[in-house]
């Protein structure tokens, strides 16, 4: 079975690092094939930022995300440059703090940026708790395998934040986020 | 894995201890985990003050004894040319990363490119040749590394690894072998003078400090290395040997992967296309497409050519406009097909797939 992801927002969201805890999750605790890529620009922050993964139990030839099945979108701009052209059967995570639009395929709406200020106090762990939602929401790789591969890629000393960012996540899944 | 982590995992693996460097995208990964692993392995990592000391550095260090190397792109490429013919002159083992993006001058940073093909090839002036390896997978920028050092220490040449930023920004899985096979620097035997060739054009190394004061010029110099700069016979037989050393053992060195043997139209590849040209034989099994896919693009190895003999298309994907299909053109007398691609996507198979059509 093949997954195609595609993560996007600004620079400075941790788009990049989401897709790498995604494919480092699939592989070294599912024990799947993964290829992450990425596009951003010359900037540091704030310029467009865009990430994939694609997730296979077979080796991965062809390494680019050409028609995702799964968008986990964190910015107006990630939305209209990747969004709107999703493929109807495809899935598609918002962080409706800062998405305005809602695209044609079936979507969940996560107020991660806002649950991350509000909630947990920082709002950089916003990018883990959209991973924790795409998990739950979609099963695509297991919560464990997350929980381990977020532990790997974080820094010292943040790891019960961001684990529970990620079970924030969960929780808004079951909160149901799903209009 | 990342690709270029990769790439300073493969050096370290091959026993890399200095590094002379600065950074650039999309290759800043490569000396990042270098500085932060060689100290901790009793080498030496050095940010240099631009790409021409850094070359420099790696080319000092190299007499030293020690496995050298530096990692760049585009426009740090081009200002390394002029010592980078100084190490060919000299005869100095080391291993140049060049994570192609896309140029010229500083283009576009983040994209990928394969338009340095030729200047790794012919950058530097004069009449020279140097070992050019060319990774499609993370796999690879870790073996091609490796690989690499050994080719420096035994040709004595500059050994380029021409990567690109979708293979070196990619991550994907790796299996890392317990260790990797060292090929040693040959020493120079006692008595021998310094740049005496062996019979394989090679000659022995004699590192500084280990009983040896060895004049190194990039002045056309002796067998002893002194300066012997209007002697025509002196000039044309070192340069002659510089060439023929690497081109003499342009079968024996030669890497590269064949499929389908006997297809009529067969791809030729390097570096990422290659990924794109496996997806397309990958979607068609029942289809005879033939792919010669190369890991080692210079010298070039034009008999890999003769291992399709039914061929009457060669079709060459580049993220370029076509610099090494017109090197194939060179060397074969059937149809050779430029597919060139700028801007940093790779080529979708669906694309290629379309080419195969326009061609059968």
């Amino acid at each position: 079975m093949r997954h195609q992801v595609r993560f996007s927002g600004f620079g400075g969201q941790g788009i990049i690092l989401s897709a790498v805890i995604l494919g480092r999750a699939a592989v070294m605790y599912d024990g799947k094939y993964a290829v992450q890529t990425q596009v951003y620009g010359p900037e540091a922050r704030g310029g467009a930022s865009m990430s994939a993964v694609i997730i296979d139990d077979q080796p991965i030839l062809f390494p680019k995300v050409t028609n995702p099945d799964l968008f986990v979108i964190m910015s107006q701009e990630g939305f209209e440059k990747y969004g709107t052209r999703a493929d109807p059967h495809a899935v598609m995570l918002l962080d409706s703090t800062l998405v305005r639009s809602r695209p044609g395929c079936k979507f969940f709406e996560v107020p991660a940026t806002r649950e991350a200020k509000e909630t947990l106090g920082r709002d950089i762990v916003a990018n883990i708790i959209m991973l924790g939602a795409t998990v739950r929401a979609t099963g695509i790789v297991s919560e464990n395998a997350m929980e381990k591969a977020i532990l790997d890629s974080v820094p010292k000393g943040t790891e019960s934040l961001n684990i529970k960012a990620m079970k924030r996540g969960f929780d808004l899944i079951e909160k149901g986020a799903e209009p | 894995m990342q690709g270029n982590t990769a790439c300073a995992e493969g050096a370290l693996a091959a026993g890399c201890r200095f590094f002379g460097g600065y950074p650039i995208t999309p290759s800043t990964e490569v000396a990042e985990l270098m500085a932060s692993r060689l100290p901790r392995k009793g080498g030496v990592f050095v940010q240099m003050e631009d790409e021409i000391a850094s070359i420099a550095s790696v080319i000092g260090a190299s007499w030293t004894g020690m496995r050298s190397m530096t990692a760049t792109s585009g426009p740090g490429f081009s200002l390394m040319m002029e010592n980078l013919g100084f190490a060919v002159m000299t005869e100095t083992p080391c291993v140049v990363v060049n994570v192609q993006r896309g140029g010229p001058s500083t283009g576009q940073p983040t994209m990928s490119a394969q338009g340095d093909m030729m200047q790794c090839r012919f950058g530097s002036h004069g009449d020279y040749s140097i070992i050019a390896l060319s990774p499609a997978s993370v796999q690879e920028m870790y073996e091609l590394t490796a690989r690499a050092f050994n080719l420096a220490d035994q040709f004595r040449v500059p050994v380029f690894l021409m990567a690109d930023e979708i293979i070196g920004h990619m991550r994907e899985r790796i299996e890392i072998p317990d260790s990797m096979p060292i090929v040693e620097r040959k020493p120079l035997i006692p008595g021998v003078l310094p740049f005496h060739p062996d019979p394989d054009l090679v000659p022995g190394f004699p590192t500084f400090g280990k009983g040896y004061g060895v004049h190194v010029t990039g002045l056309t110099h002796d067998e002893r290395g002194y300066p012997c700069a209007t002697s025509p016979s002196v000039h044309e037989e070192l340069v002659t040997r510089l060439v023929e050393k690497v081109e003499s053992a342009r079968k024996r060195i030669a890497d590269y992967v064949v499929t389908c043997p006997d297809a009529k139209v067969v791809f030729v590849s390097y570096g990422a296309p290659a990924r794109s040209v496996e997806q397309l034989i990958h979607d068609r099994p029942s289809e005879k497409i033939g792919h010669l896919r190369l890991k080692m693009v210079w010298p070039f190895p034009e008999h890999a050519l003769d291992e399709f003999p039914e061929s009457q298309t060669f079709l060459v994907p580049e993220q370029n406009l076509g610099q090494i299909a017109r090197e194939i053109q060179r060397h074969t007398d059937r149809s050779v097909v430029s597919l060139p691609k700028l801007g940093g996507n790779l080529h979708s198979p669906g694309e290629l797939g379309q080419a195969l059509e326009g061609h059968r």
